[in-house]
């Protein structure tokens, strides 16, 4: 670690003032689960952390026009004991409830869910995001256990370490981006991308914006929702594989599904394959294993993840059994 | 004189469950564990690491290390010329004002190096280059071609443990003082009377102005004897820069460097007769202890099979230096074995708990104060009971339907436990306050508390009127607290001065109650005659006959108060989702001997927390290496998994005391209860699944390949 400029600003503009349009140069810090442990291992060497959480208006929970909108700086933990967001939205509470521990759950944000950086070894290790070692990615010839199945063409190999993007990407939620010209609002689908080059990122926000916001779309609590995680230990580790649903329901048949897989690729992966295996379908046993099945198509397993294939089968069976379940 | 244990109905402390006494010292921070301690004006050490699994320092620049802010004092730890044999090997430390600086200015020590072949590879064999390899001799009893002839079933199969480390929660480290020529060593070891001789040697200090300071320790586990390169160079930084210096490991450091519990895998074939009689054993067995060769362990392990042949390859890797680990040598033996015969009983379509019946008369060998069958027969049946074995055991594969698959399995370990040499000075004052001091370690087990418990039940004082003075150097030498040896040296020791000095108070006493000194005995808080409790002097009063002179008394271990050889039966229950390949761990039985029990209380504690360790390894805990960089893949908590509370399922602790058990003495109880979770957890998994998963950590991904459903072996 080395040393770094520390600012505190109350308002969002003033925040985005202070960010630099480069990567690398400043940080935002929120809960800072992630960031203090990337800079104390040398991951992240910002000049300048900018500190977020004196803006208030970045921890509110909105509720307008039947649609959500919830503040970046929301810690898991209030979002798990908010009165309406975990019994609306079982997918996402699901997900947050199997984060890491009950420290991690009381500093962790919403926000920084979605903006952590991956939890590769080979990147952790000092290698790089891209796991780069004389010009070749460490990760097909090293140990790959808990590398992506899909999406894995190369460079990027690392899976997206979200619990709730895949959750929110079933449930089309959007985020809004606040820079120095304003802001925008994209799907999480899209906040997500492959790096495929040294330099790039994992996400698409800009350098110089900050996460403010992350809405879930009115009419979204009608779809049936909820996720499953496969999980080695019950605490203070990283699921293998996690699979998000969203079924909107037409009596007992599915008229529209959303599929997505975390820790599966390096962005939450939906899977259009077992979306399409289950419209029209009733929510069943055999669709959901039909479904589980389809998830797999296209798996490309490095040497040693073969068993991720499985693991998402079973999670996306799983995770439409429960969604079955909830109200 | 009259040393032995005092009679069952003269214990008043002795066997009974008392919380350790250091407890509200701990919880309340009122005690300084190394990590804790701050002193004035102390400066921070760090060091520079080899990246690299094996290469030669070319050279070695501290120029811009030493102009960076904050640092006062450099030392090179291995000179240019020097290969390292491990990434995370330790070349160059340094102390500055902060840790931040010290840590900024580490990074900018240049090391040059020349790099070599390495390999971090230990399960692959057949893969390795001959120069990792080292075939160790041959070794048979009886004649196994025979014995194979005549088994009339025969079981092969593959049995590993993997590369696991320590991970003390308390790292290692130390924080070093110099008073003009003496130094005041704040360590964290397990050898408080002997770890400062490699610091003596290194600085040029005569042992006796060295004073070694560790009142309560975070865990060594085998790993915490010696001072090591880096409490050497602590010292000799101390010594440099005139200032307290503190230089404890970083987590990744000490995960890379702290020490290794060596691997163990191999091929097995055992045969035994169609009523499960053992008949015959082949082994042929591979690990890796490090860049260093280790030796041959002596498996099979407890069965003395008639016939047997065992053959090991040492597997040479630059992994980091092989360390004792809890029972060295004994999980990974205890794994090869149980796992072998149970598979064989499966084989046989026999419950495991009849195999290990039927062929107890060869399980363990017996000596003069040590009767293993006796032992182990009486463990299985009692572990039977609280588990309710007969009624959970179910033919392999036969786990109903459904995706989650509950199975059982059962081991056994032994140990030996012979006390350490431990010494110490029992003073009895004339105001009646009685303490005693010893050169010993608490390393988290209890010592302290029973030290205390001893002493004050030899005096017939409650446990709160005597003082424990141990965790110092100043105080007579004793042994170090590795291999389950501290309990029998310091309690046997402690008995035999408090003895001697209870006889002499008894001395000083007798007049006045007009009896003989050797009528007389200590007993709730008097001296009274034996058998008349109307003639007794309150133990103050009796202090106070000393006029001027305390009473001092000697000890040393004694041997007759001890003993070695004990034995322990655990069963496990698992649930395994055969879909995810999930473990989850529901309840597990220890049934534990240690001879006579002084603390009911901490001899559980150190059961329930080596069967925690126990799951741990079991089912996560696995030092990952990369054959590409040659580096640890995982030195941090995050993919270093350890088991949470959530992950241990109901612990259940059953000691063996009374006849047959507390008359054997006091014997160590460290390691034992640590052996058997592996065999027996994964004996429960094959009994779940109906196969094997050959190796521990026993992983989703093992599981679902032993399954066929993906993955790696």
């Amino acid at each position: 670690m080395q040393a770094f400029a520390y600012a505190s600003p109350s308002s969002l503009n003033e925040a985005v003032g202070l960010l630099d349009a480069q990567w690398g140069r400043t940080a935002i810090l929120a809960g800072g689960t992630d960031l203090l442990s990337l800079m104390k291992d040398d991951g992240d060497d910002s000049m300048r952390l900018v500190n977020i959480k004196k803006i208030a208006e970045l921890a509110r929970v909105r509720e307008e026009n039947g649609g959500y909108q919830v503040g970046a700086l929301v810690t898991f933990d209030q979002f798990l004991t908010h009165r309406a967001l975990p019994k609306r939205f079982p997918a996402l509470a699901m997900a947050a409830e199997g984060v890491s521990s009950p420290q991690i759950r009381n500093m962790g944000t919403l926000g920084g869910d979605l903006l952590q950086r991956p939890r590769c070894w080979y990147y952790r290790g000092g290698y790089g995001l891209l796991a780069m070692n004389n010009g070749k990615s460490l990760v097909p010839g090293g140990d790959n256990r808990y590398h992506a199945i899909f999406g894995n063409e190369g460079p990027a190999y690392f899976v997206s370490p979200s619990s709730l993007a895949p959750a929110l990407v079933a449930l089309g939620a959007k985020v809004t981006l606040h820079g120095a010209s304003g802001q925008r609002e994209i799907p999480v689908e899209e906040l997500f991308v492959i790096p495929k080059a040294d330099g790039e990122r994992e996400h698409s926000i800009r350098p110089n914006e900050i996460l403010t916001e992350i809405s879930i779309p009115a009419g979204a609590q009608e779809w049936r929702n909820a996720t499953y995680e496969v999980r080695e230990k019950m605490a203070l580790d990283w699921p293998l594989a996690t699979a998000s649903v969203a079924l909107k329901m037409d009596g007992g048949t599915i008229r529209e599904a959303r599929v997505v897989l975390g820790h599966a690729a390096p962005t939450p992966w939906r899977s259009r394959v077992a979306e399409q295996a289950l419209e029209g379908k009733s929510l069943d046993e055999s669709a959901a294993t039909a479904a589980g099945e389809a998830a797999t198509q296209g798996a490309k397993p490095l040497s040693d993840n073969g068993y991720k294939v499985q693991l998402v089968r079973v999670a996306v069976k799983r995770a439409l059994l429960q969604a079955k379940e909830v109200a | 004189m009259e040393y032995n244990w005092p009679a069952p109905d003269k214990r008043e402390l002795i066997g009974k469950r008392i919380s350790k006494i250091d407890a509200p010292w701990k919880s309340s921070g009122r005690v300084k564990y190394t990590y804790d301690v701050n002193l004035p004006g102390m400066l921070y050490g760090r060091m520079a690491l080899s990246p690299y699994a094996h290469a030669k320092i070319v050279k070695i620049d501290t120029a811009e290390a030493e102009k960076m802010p904050g640092v006062k004092g450099v030392q090179v730890i291995f000179a240019e010329g020097t290969e390292v044999l491990w990434a995370g090997q330790e070349i160059v430390a340094l102390a500055a004002e902060t840790e931040e600086q010290a840590e900024e200015a580490a990074d900018k020590i240049h090391i040059e190096y020349q790099r070599l072949d390495y390999n971090v590879d230990d399960k692959g064999l057949d893969k390795l280059s001959s120069q990792y390899t080292k075939q160790l001799s041959e070794r048979t009893t009886g004649n196994p071609n025979t014995g194979f002839r005549e088994a009339e079933v025969t079981s092969e199969g593959r049995y590993g443990a993997s590369v696991i480390t320590h991970c003390c929660l308390e790292s290692h480290g130390s924080t070093m003082q110099w008073q003009g020529d003496s130094l005041k060593y704040y360590a964290s070891t397990q050898y408080v009377s002997g770890v400062g001789n490699e610091v003596g040697e290194a600085t040029k200090t005569p042992a006796s102005k060295i004073e070694v300071i560790c009142p309560v320790m975070g865990g060594g586990f085998g790993s915490k004897f010696a001072a090591d390169t880096w409490g050497v160079a602590c010292a000799q930084l101390a010594k440099k820069t005139g200032r307290p210096v503190k230089m404890m490991l970083e987590r990744d450091h000490e995960l890379m460097a702290a020490g290794a519990r060596p691997s163990m895998y191999a091929n097995v074939k055992v045969g035994a007769k169609r009523d499960g009689t053992l008949v015959a054993w082949d082994s042929q067995s591979w690990g890796t202890g490090g860049p260093a060769a280790s030796g041959a362990p002596p498996l099979p392990y407890i069965w003395q099979f008639p016939n047997s042949r065992v053959k090991h390859t040492a597997v040479l890797a630059n992994i980091g230096p092989e360390r004792a680990w809890r029972a060295p040598n004994h999980p990974q033996m205890c794994v090869l074995t149980m796992c072998a015969v149970d598979d064989l009983a499966a084989k046989l379509n026999m419950d495991p708990y009849d195999l290990f019946m039927k062929n107890i008369a060869i399980a363990g060998r017996t000596s003069e104060r040590f009767n293993p069958p006796k032992i182990y027969a009486d463990e299985l049946a009692k572990a039977a009971e609280l588990f309710e074995w007969k009624k959970k055991w179910h033919p392999r594969g036969q786990s109903g339907a459904g995706p989650v698959k509950t199975g059982v399995g059962l081991s056994m370990h032994t140990w030996g436990g012979a006390p350490n040499q431990s010494n110490c000075m029992v003073t009895i004052r004339p105001d009646g306050s009685a303490e005693v001091a010893m050169g010993t370690q608490d390393v988290g087990v209890g010592a302290r508390t029973v030290v205390g418990i001893v002493l004050a039940d030899t005096l017939g004082l409650p446990l709160e009127a005597v003082t424990v003075n141990i965790g110092d150097s100043k105080y007579p030498p004793a042994g170090a607290s590795g291999g389950s040896t501290t309990t029998g040296g310091v309690s046997s020791s402690v008995r035999y001065a408090a003895v001697k000095a209870a006889n002499e108070l008894f001395a000083k006493v007798a007049p006045s109650l007009g009896a003989q000194p050797d009528q007389l005995e200590a007993w709730g808080g008097t001296i009274r005659v034996i058998g008349n409790p109307s003639k007794s002097i309150p133990w103050k009063q009796a202090c106070a006959k000393l006029g001027g002179t305390p009473i001092t008394a000697a000890g040393r271990t004694y041997r007759p108060l001890t003993s070695a050889g004990v034995g322990g039966v655990q069963m496990a229950q698992v649930s395994v989702d055969t879909e995810t390949g999930v473990v989850r761990i529901d309840k597990m039985v220890a049934v534990q001997d240690c001879g006579m029990v002084i603390d009911a209380k901490t001899a559980e504690s150190q059961v329930y927390g080596a069967l925690i360790m126990g799951v741990t390894y079991s089912l996560y805990e696995e030092k990952l290496m990369d054959q590409q960089t040659g580096q640890c893949l995982n030195p941090n908590m995050e993919f270093y998994k350890l088991a949470g509370i959530g992950d241990v399922g109901d612990l259940v602790v059953h000691m063996m005391t009374g006849p047959g058990y507390d008359d054997r003495g006091v014997i160590g109880l460290g390691e034992p209860p640590v052996i058997s979770p592996g065999a027996a957890i994964s004996n429960a998994v094959a009994n779940a699944i109906g196969v094997r998963v050959p190796y521990i950590p026993i992983t989703p991904q093992r599981v679902l390949a032993a399954l066929g459903k993906g993955g790696m072996a």
